[in-house]
């Protein structure tokens, strides 16, 4: 009886929330960036976020990094938009150290993956598996390693 | 929300060395990995003992030679990969070439020697549960001795290239010649275990 009535509890609980979307989607006053203006960093960007999220990458001053500021976001510049950038920052004060570029899009991981999965598969069936599997596991790493003699490289 | 620029990091390198760089954090990462790898293999082993009724089981104790040697190589290459990790911080194109070569002899040396401990182990992989844990631990090394041998060979290539003056190369070289340092080290326990616990 008792799991019963949770049970029908659980699914009011759900269904409300399906109403609300629905209802907010059809109806209402289209909210600001930030309504309920909270501390995070996450409310600082514009609503619907775009794919990056930030054009630059926000200074937090504060653990409410929203609250302790004023009406502007402090930001960084000088990242190159040539390349793929993120900021280094030294670990305990977190100072910026190093523009470092994360990878262009690859083929070399998926195929490691697949190459990986074929070495552990064959290897329940014969040792030798994990001895002739390893070669393209190893010829991928080695690709996925190799310069691509992009910006990215640069140093 | 308007945006105030605080900071300018434009005049920052292209990249970082040490702590700065993503691939010594990743190195460590794969080296704390590694690590408790080996420290489980040493506790099954060690396990294994406390509840054997005789240790070495069924078979006289591995012959000492073949191990003993790798162990002096292996010892004996970690002067030259210091300096090698020293010739890659001071970008010296010439002298990391020279270190690489060298490094890559001192990788195949012990993995040639290393053919002879598994015959010297005198004891079979399937027999009982002291040869498997033993053929475990020299397997799990000799694992890490080729795959490190397999980078160091990549990276020897690679730094014959166009590719090669590049602080980024430099950083994978001493990243590299830190895990052979780990590879080093970790087989002093594993080393203790097979050849002279079974002699206690």
């Amino acid at each position: 009886m008792f799991v019963s009535v949770s049970a029908v509890a659980l699914t009011f609980g759900f269904l409300l929330f399906f109403i609300n979307a629905l209802v907010s989607a059809r109806r209402g006053a289209i909210s600001d960036a930030n309504p309920w203006q909270a501390a995070t960093l996450e409310w600082a960007t514009s609503s619907p976020p775009p794919a990056y999220n930030f054009v630059r990458i926000p200074v937090v001053k504060a653990r409410d990094a929203l609250w302790e500021q004023s009406e502007a976001l402090p930001v960084v510049a000088g990242l190159r938009t040539d390349r793929r950038e993120l900021l280094v920052s030294s670990v305990v004060e977190a100072r910026p150290e190093a523009r470092e570029s994360s990878p262009r899009n690859s083929i070399w991981p998926l195929l490691t993956a697949i190459a990986t999965t074929v070495m552990l598969i064959w290897s329940i069936f014969t040792p030798w598996g994990v001895v002739w599997g390893a070669i393209p596991v190893a010829i991928c790493l080695v690709g996925w390693f190799w310069p691509a003699g992009t910006p990215e490289d640069d140093s | 929300m308007k945006h105030e620029v605080v900071a300018d990091v434009s005049s920052l390198p292209n990249h970082g060395m040490g702590t700065a760089s993503l691939t010594w954090w990743g190195t460590m990462a794969f080296i704390l990995i590694e690590g408790t790898g080996f420290a489980l293999a040493v506790a099954t082993y060690l396990y294994l003992q406390s509840v054997a009724s005789a240790w070495p089981l069924g078979a006289p104790p591995p012959d000492l030679v073949a191990g003993s040697l790798v162990t002096l190589v292996l010892l004996a290459s970690v002067l030259p990969n210091i300096f090698l990790s020293r010739w890659a911080e001071h970008q010296n194109l010439r002298l990391v070439r020279l270190g690489l070569l060298l490094m890559s002899v001192l990788g195949v040396v012990p993995l040639i020697i290393r053919v002879f401990e598994f015959g010297a182990l005198n004891i079979k992989w399937d027999t009982n549960a002291y040869g498997s844990v033993i053929w475990v631990l020299l397997g799990l090394h000799t694992s890490h001795l080729l795959t490190d041998l397999a980078d160091t060979l990549v990276l020897t290539a690679l730094m014959f290239t166009r590719h090669a003056d590049n602080k980024r190369r430099y950083g994978d070289v001493q990243d590299n010649a830190m895990y052979w340092n780990f590879v080093v080290l970790a087989w002093l326990p594993i080393y203790g275990c097979i050849y002279w616990i079974p002699r206690l």
